[in-house]
């Protein structure tokens, strides 16, 4: 037995020759899961999947999956993106239905495209998000309320301690988007917003506290959010209908011009 | 309407607690049958482990008893976990009752709560999901309107403690113990709840408490265990599946989206153990040895690997290395996954150097972290004591191997508090991890690492250690303290224990009486949850509460037992006879002195004195059966 030595024995592994772009929703009670447990589900799906997924080398080869700001725990999303690199050529559309075919229900793939150039993070620069807020009626004034403030900052507690993060500013929409009424026949407030990624990102959770800060709202239950869309920004921050485009607009384009195909190795 | 979800009452709930994931079911290869899956006929099976989800979901027992009772189209098991103490208030205040994870139906709904007992400390927890489901906690107060609660697991060998909450404990392996009862409720319910607990307490390998009463001697020591009714057995005989290449269960493993404490697959590689450590109380309740063939465990894994996507396979059992074919397995099995990203394990303890061999060839092509032994004992004497009959120089052997190969790093466990054991046999410890790191260093040129891992000794029924008087949990943490220090800063050396105390109150479960169920409750009603956690176990509350009932602890622990004493399991039948028991006890004590005898191995040295082949009337199965592995159907 050889010593012990930096890489293991044997070729290095097939690198990547293609990445897929994914679209996928987490409905229903899949909201409660984290990040790492959707990491761990897909990484399974991929291995029932039989997908030809790239591995990294070393000791503890872990596959090509890159992630980009997964919605948090207890958060419902139309619009998660994540980019599978691997070591053969597939169409897109079948990788996409292969995958969704090995994920539970309500983690859903809804499309799937062979990445283009450019890097798919760059693209997601906000996030439009619907909050439901249970028990509460009328948001108008803390809407306008909210939208009057220069600043909002809210405390987050994070494993480090406590951290202030303005809530404000990175919100570029927030609209009331009707009423609905809950499983328990109290009224629920629909909210639209649309969210700039900024670092720290500002989450639902962060404008829900803002919102309380400046007006008296009484929930019956915890808000539920969902991410509905991310991508580019269509339009400019002073624009009360603004939203975001489909950030996979660009791969497609890509593929038509043919563009897309191949990609460096190794480098999800 | 009985069975309906509670989910929408539990959602609203969920934001506020930590992992939120644990509660809302979901797994891969879970099932959702309806309610009235078999129409009137439908009975409907609860699964409860005692402890939080991620303790549970990967317990293999369950998933198997799972698996078997859905396979009846008359039959429905969704499966239920414990809540932690955050859910359990909002539960409460809520009133959301204790709930399935599969279809999140009320557990009081179901017709039986099985409910399996890896260990002792999951009690507490069992009044827990009792009580948040509504069902009265003692047997004697339930009604037709509740379901029969039947405990299971390796501590339902002395459901004693234990017998005034549940109605049934189901000895043995549940594979086909699950689908009798199952029989036996569906065939006798329309004659009411009395008429059915008589009915399962006639049924072979099940143990109805209320079916017997217990007489005590003036002194408290139990006169005799007399059953009740007519017909009930005075002794209860364990359910012992044969020929396990017909029940490869699970064969479609649970992949949960919360993370577990095992994030891999088990694949059972054989059932029982006859190696005969005395202190091992699994050893001595699932003989006889049943291997599953080779090409059945190619099979499961194959398939398993297919249904879950999982990335590591272990080969489960209670040692094994023992298998008769283990070589070809590890081999062939190697061959197969070898250019995969699938790693096997083999988490047994044996120690010596085929085992490092066994595992060199599982891991041909990965890397080589670490690998665990057992030697439990510090001295060679005590080895003797306890018949693990390991030489120092085996061992250091062994582990040397080990680092020449490429492992980086080697865990030993040990026990403390062992019957007879003395400062010196503790102290043997620091000397043995000592030496293990000298020569480890040696052969293989660069600095190593030990564990050492020491959990205290707690004596158990059905075992040759049964009547030994338990450490004092002070003399046991006096032991720990001194290797501590005798080990000193030694950076080579890793250091892990636990105190004394927890120990006790196991040993107190463990060997108790249905006295010992005052404490049990009390405790509970005191607060007492997850006594298996150490940040929710309160050693204090525990002997509060047993004064406050009257419970003297040491009674039931430290208390050395003779001969003729009626222990409070003597009805029921491991098929060990209590007289090869006691002689092996007494060759333990002799061992001690230098003298007795050792046990072999029972598969190479035939020998049927244990009691369990002849008295159950049962063999060793096991191969080797030259065969190789089937080949892979195509995908």
């Amino acid at each position: 037995m050889a010593r012990r030595s930096p890489q293991p024995d044997g070729p290095p592994p097939p690198p990547t020759v293609q990445k897929i772009r994914i679209r996928y929703a987490k409905r229903g009670r899949l909201r409660f899961t984290s990040h790492r447990d959707v990491a761990r589900v897909f990484e399974r799906a991929v291995r029932r999947a039989s997908l030809p997924v790239a591995f990294s080398a070393g000791f503890s080869p872990h596959p090509r999956i890159s992630w980009m700001g997964a919605a948090p725990t207890g958060v419902a999303s139309e619009a998660e993106y994540v980019e599978i690199g691997l070591t053969e050529v597939l169409d897109a559309g079948d990788v996409g239905r292969r995958l969704d075919g090995a994920l539970p229900p309500d983690l859903d793939v809804l499309e799937a495209v062979e990445a283009g150039s450019g890097a798919l993070a760059d693209r997601l620069e906000a996030s439009v998000w619907r909050l439901a807020l249970p028990g509460v009626g009328d948001v108008t004034a803390a809407v306008g309320a909210f939208l009057a403030a220069d600043e909002l900052p809210v405390i987050r507690r994070t494993k480090d301690g406590e951290r202030t993060l303005d809530a404000r500013a990175a919100v570029l929409v927030l609209r009331p988007a009707g009423t609905e009424v809950t499983v328990t026949g109290s009224p629920c407030a629909i909210l639209e917003a649309v969210v700039r990624h900024t670092t720290p990102v500002v989450r639902p959770d962060d404008v829900l506290t803002a919102l309380r800060a400046v007006a008296a709202l009484e929930l019956d239950a915890p808000m539920v959010a969902t991410r509905l869309a991310q991508g580019p920004l269509l339009w400019g921050e002073d624009d009360a209908a603004g939203g975001v485009a489909d950030p996979l607009e660009a791969d497609r384009t890509d593929q038509v011009a043919g563009r897309g195909v191949g990609v460096a190795t190794g480098s999800a | 309407m009985a069975g309906q979800s509670v989910y929408a009452a539990l959602e609203p709930l969920l934001p506020r607690v930590t992992k939120p994931i644990q509660y809302v079911g979901g797994e891969l290869n879970a099932q959702t049958k309806p309610w009235d899956c078999g129409g009137d006929d439908t009975v409907r099976w609860a699964l409860l482990y005692p402890d939080a989800y991620e303790v549970g979901l990967p317990n293999q027992g369950l998933q198997i008893l799972y698996e078997v009772l859905n396979e009846d189209p008359r039959t429905l098991a969704e499966r239920t976990y414990s809540v932690w103490p955050d859910l359990e208030a909002l539960m409460r205040e809520a009133g959301v009752p204790q709930f399935t994870v599969d279809g999140h139906r009320p557990v009081g709904d179901f017709d039986l709560l099985g409910v399996s007992f890896a260990t002792e400390l999951g009690y507490t927890n069992l009044l827990s999901a009792l009580d948040l489901a509504a069902i009265p906690l003692h047997s004697a107060d339930r009604t037709e309107a509740h379901p029969i609660v039947v405990a299971g697991g390796h501590a339902a060998f002395n459901p004693e403690p234990v017998a005034d909450f549940i109605d049934a404990a189901a000895l043995g392996d549940g594979e086909q113990a699950v689908k009798t009862i199952t029989e036996v409720v569906r065939a006798h319910r329309h004659l009411g709840r009395e008429a059915t607990l008589t009915a399962l307490a006639k049924t072979p390998g099940v143990y109805v408490p209320s079916r017997y009463d217990v007489e005590y001697l003036p002194d408290g020591r139990i006169r005799r265990v007399v059953p009740n009714r007519e017909g009930v057995p005075w002794r209860v005989a364990k359910n012992t599946v044969t020929d396990l290449d017909e029940w490869p269960y699970p064969k479609q493993p649970l992949v949960p989206l919360a993370e577990t404490v095992h994030e891999r697959m088990s694949v059972e590689i054989f059932r029982g153990c006859t190696r005969g450590c005395r202190f091992c109380q699994a050893g001595m309740i699932t003989r006889p040895v049943r291997e599953r063939s080779l090409q059945t465990v190619g099979k499961m894994v194959a398939d398993g690997l297919a249904k879950t996507g999982f990335s590591e396979v272990g080969l489960l059992s209670l040692s094994s290395a023992d298998h008769s074919e283990i070589d070809q397995i590890a081999t062939q099995l190697a061959d197969r996954y070898e250019e995969s990203k699938t790693s096997l394990s083999l988490p047994s303890t044996r120690v010596d150097a085929f085992n490092v061999t066994l595992a060199n060839e599982l891991s041909r092509s990965g890397r080589r972290s670490g690998l665990t032994f057992a030697p439990e004992g510090g001295s060679e004497r005590l080895r003797r004591v306890i018949n693990k009959q390991v030489s120092e120089e085996d061992l250091i052997r062994t582990t040397t191997t080990a680092y020449g190969a490429g492992w980086q790093q080697v865990k030993l466990y040990f026990m403390c508090g062992l019957p007879t054991e003395t400062d010196e046999d503790v102290l043997g410890i620091a000397a043995m991890a000592k030496e293990v790191i000298r020569q480890g260093r040696e052969a293989a040129g660069r600095p190593v690492r030990v564990t050492v891992s020491i959990g205290g000794f707690v004596p158990k029924p059905h075992t040759p250690f049964q009547w030994a008087a338990q450490a004092d949990p002070d003399v046991i943490d006096a032991r720990l303290a001194m290797l501590r220090q005798s080990v000193g800063r030694d950076k080579a050396i890793g250091f892990r224990y636990h105190d004394g105390k927890p120990g006790q109150v196991e040993g107190l479960l463990a060997r108790g009486d249905r006295r010992v169920g005052a404490v049990i409750e009390a405790v509970w009603r005191d607060g007492g949850r997850f006594d298996g956690w150490s940040e929710h176990f309160s050693y204090d509350r525990w002997m509060t509460q047993a004064a406050a009932v009257g419970i003297d602890v040491a009674w039931y622990t430290t208390r050395e037992r003779g001969e003729t004493e009626v222990l409070p399991w003597d009805h029921l039948d491991a098929g060990l006879d209590k007289d090869w028991l006691w002689a092996d006890w007494q060759d333990a004590l002799a061992a001690a002195e230098g003298g007795g005898d050792g046990v072999e191995d029972c598969r190479w040295t035939p020998c049927f004195d244990c009691g369990v082949c002849p008295g159950l009337d049962l063999e060793i199965e096991q191969g080797p059966t030259g065969r190789q592995l089937l080949p892979l159907s195509p995908v």
